[in-house]
């Protein structure tokens, strides 16, 4: 019906530390510690790059070269996730993961990657911080989750970070898609005009408004979710303490 | 031998308690009633929320359901749900209390299914909406095409076609649901005459929009793609038709009996030897007919979207059918034959 959603900075796996795992298998288990590794360490390179990078400049401005390519195949890379939630192995809706996971390959291939003019935009540079933080606390978090042995700190971080790292990442993917819209009605990219012989149009300048619109509704209920989980799990630290 | 059998039948009347009355008495004892006691706890709370005594073991759960409203009247018996058993199977408004497996005082546990709406205003509804919506692209109102192109008439007899038969769709679909349907639930949950009519009046407006488009470009093969296309359509209307007039002939007025449905001397009908739901099936059929005859990308999407939806719904369907009927026939598949 309408378009999907649009990045949201946290992905907010159903799935808590709290609640008792049935836990897949072994070899599942090793298959996820491995995958969320890999995942952290290569969202740790995007950070690192991005440190470095500054260094080296200076400035803020066009970070955005430095860590394109980590950046495109680690969030592509987060697709498999899909898969676990439709196999089984991780409790998550699929419906919802294939929503974030999808939102945030949007984002980084149909708009970031699409038009080359925002690349160097500085809500570039809001948002991938954004996801980089975010997503190495939530793959530590994963990782330690799985091998029963996670530090409070992680645990904290990830239902505490968002508070912050949430709006800001969706400012900075709002005011990208803002950017790229006078390109993209510029160059009518990847739209259809009448007559064909399919009968059929599309705007991609109006979905990508309709994109934006989407975040109203949205955005708060993620958000909002995330803080009620908050509380539920920060709150309840005192009961039990997962070491 | 009459005259024996005269004699055995009236000793028989005068020993045997008046066995044929309409009112339906507890078999075994005598004529003395044994009254039923009520308890409606809250599903979730467990709080108890009415106590009636003095229960007729001959009402139904609707009686039952209808004196719960008397007491919270914001509860009317559509929105109520009682069940045995608080994660069980909500209980059928036609069953009767000395059936149920529960002593003589029986205990149910209520839900509030929430505002409900009746099943015809909301099919009525999703079918009136395509239908005036469709005419209004047909017809060319304003604020939707270019004003220069307000109210003229396509060039294309492809897209008058189009028009009679999306019409003809709904409207026939519009009599069915006033005099054929017989459906079970009385009602359904309020929010569903929103998503129907979101999904049925969006979908006819996108079809709409192109297929009476001024620059809508008619199909590649011509003629003979819309007369072929036309025939489908056609043919699966009919069937279509005839099946639901079959379903119908299948329950009487007032009888909740459930039967297999099985072919008819209707030619039509002779797709339930290997079909369950073949109404779907032409349904789906239909729609293929006129995405052919229309060429137009948006119908094909609707037409996948429905042959999804109607999938899961045949298969569900066939599933109970199977849970319910021993005897059921092993060659059906749920909406395609031998596919699905």
């Amino acid at each position: 019906m309408t378009a999907p959603a649009m990045g949201t900075t946290k992905t907010t796996h159903i799935d808590v530390a709290p609640k008792k795992k049935k836990g897949p298998g072994a070899l599942a288990t090793a298959y996820l510690v491995i995958y969320n590794v890999v995942m952290t360490a290569g969202w740790l390179v995007i950070a690192v790059g991005l440190v470095r990078a500054y260094l080296a400049r200076g400035s803020y401005h066009g970070l955005y070269y430095s860590i394109e390519k980590p950046l495109k195949f680690f969030q592509t890379g987060a697709l498999l996730e899909i898969l676990h939630c439709a196999v089984g192995i991780v409790p998550s809706s699929v419906v919802l993961t294939g929503f974030q996971v999808l939102s945030r390959v949007f984002l980084t291939w149909a708009v970031t990657h699409s038009v080359r003019e925002v690349q160097s935009e500085d809500s570039v540079l809001l948002f991938v911080s954004a996801w980089t933080i975010t997503e190495i606390i939530r793959y530590s978090f994963y990782t330690f989750s799985l091998l029963n042995h996670l530090p409070y700190l992680i645990k904290w971080a990830r239902y505490t970070f968002f508070l912050v790292l949430y709006p800001m990442g969706v400012t900075g993917e709002l005011l990208t898609i803002y950017a790229a819209l006078p390109y993209v009605q510029k160059t009518g990219l990847y739209s259809i005009t009448l007559p064909n012989k399919y009968n059929f149009s599309f705007d991609y300048h109006t979905f990508l408004i309709l994109t934006m619109v989407s975040y109203i509704p949205l955005f708060p209920q993620l958000y909002f979710h995330m803080m009620r989980q908050r509380k539920k799990v920060l709150c309840h630290v005192e009961e039990f303490k997962t070491e | 031998m009459d005259a024996l059998a005269l004699e055995a039948k009236s000793t028989g009347e005068e020993k045997k308690a008046p066995a044929p009355r309409p009112r339906p008495k507890p078999p075994k004892k005598a004529k003395r009633i044994v009254y039923f006691e009520v308890e409606i706890v809250d599903a979730k709370t467990k709080e108890k929320l009415l106590l009636l005594d003095k229960v007729e073991p001959t009402s139904t759960i609707l009686d039952i359901k209808a004196l719960f409203h008397k007491s919270n009247p914001q509860w009317y018996p559509a929105r109520q749900c009682l069940r045995l058993d608080p994660k069980g199977k909500g209980l059928k408004d036609e069953d009767i209390l000395q059936t149920l497996p529960v002593g003589t005082t029986a205990s149910f546990y209520f839900s509030d299914m929430g505002a409900q709406i009746a099943w015809g205003t909301v099919f009525l509804s999703e079918c009136y909406g395509p239908l005036l919506i469709y005419l209004m692209f047909y017809f060319r109102l304003p604020f939707i095409y270019a004003p220069k192109y307000d109210f003229t008439s396509s060039k294309h007899w492809v897209v008058h076609l189009a028009c009679m038969c999306h019409s003809f769709h709904y409207v026939k679909r519009i009599l069915e649901t006033l005099f054929i349907h017989r459906i079970s639930h009385g009602t359904m949950p309020l929010r569903n005459i929103f998503k129907n009519c979101s999904y049925y009046w969006c979908f006819a407006a996108w079809m709409a929009y192109y297929i009476n488009h001024p620059l809508y470009t008619p199909p590649y093969y011509g003629q003979q793609q819309v007369q072929t296309a036309l025939i489908i359509f056609l043919f699966c209307q009919v069937g279509n038709f005839s099946i639901n007039v079959a379903l119908r002939n299948l329950k009487c007025p007032g009888s909740k009996v459930k039967k297999i449905p099985h072919p008819t001397k209707n030619p039509f009908t002779w797709i339930f030897t290997l079909v369950s739901c073949p109404n779907y099936t032409y349904e789906l059929g239909s729609w293929v007919g006129f995405t052919v005859m229309t060429q137009c990308l948006p119908v094909a999407f609707f037409t996948i979207v429905g042959f999804i939806l109607m999938t899961v719904w045949a298969r569900g369907k066939h599933r109970n059918y199977r849970k319910e009927f021993r005897d059921y026939p092993t060659l059906r598949s749920p909406i395609l034959p031998f596919i699905l």
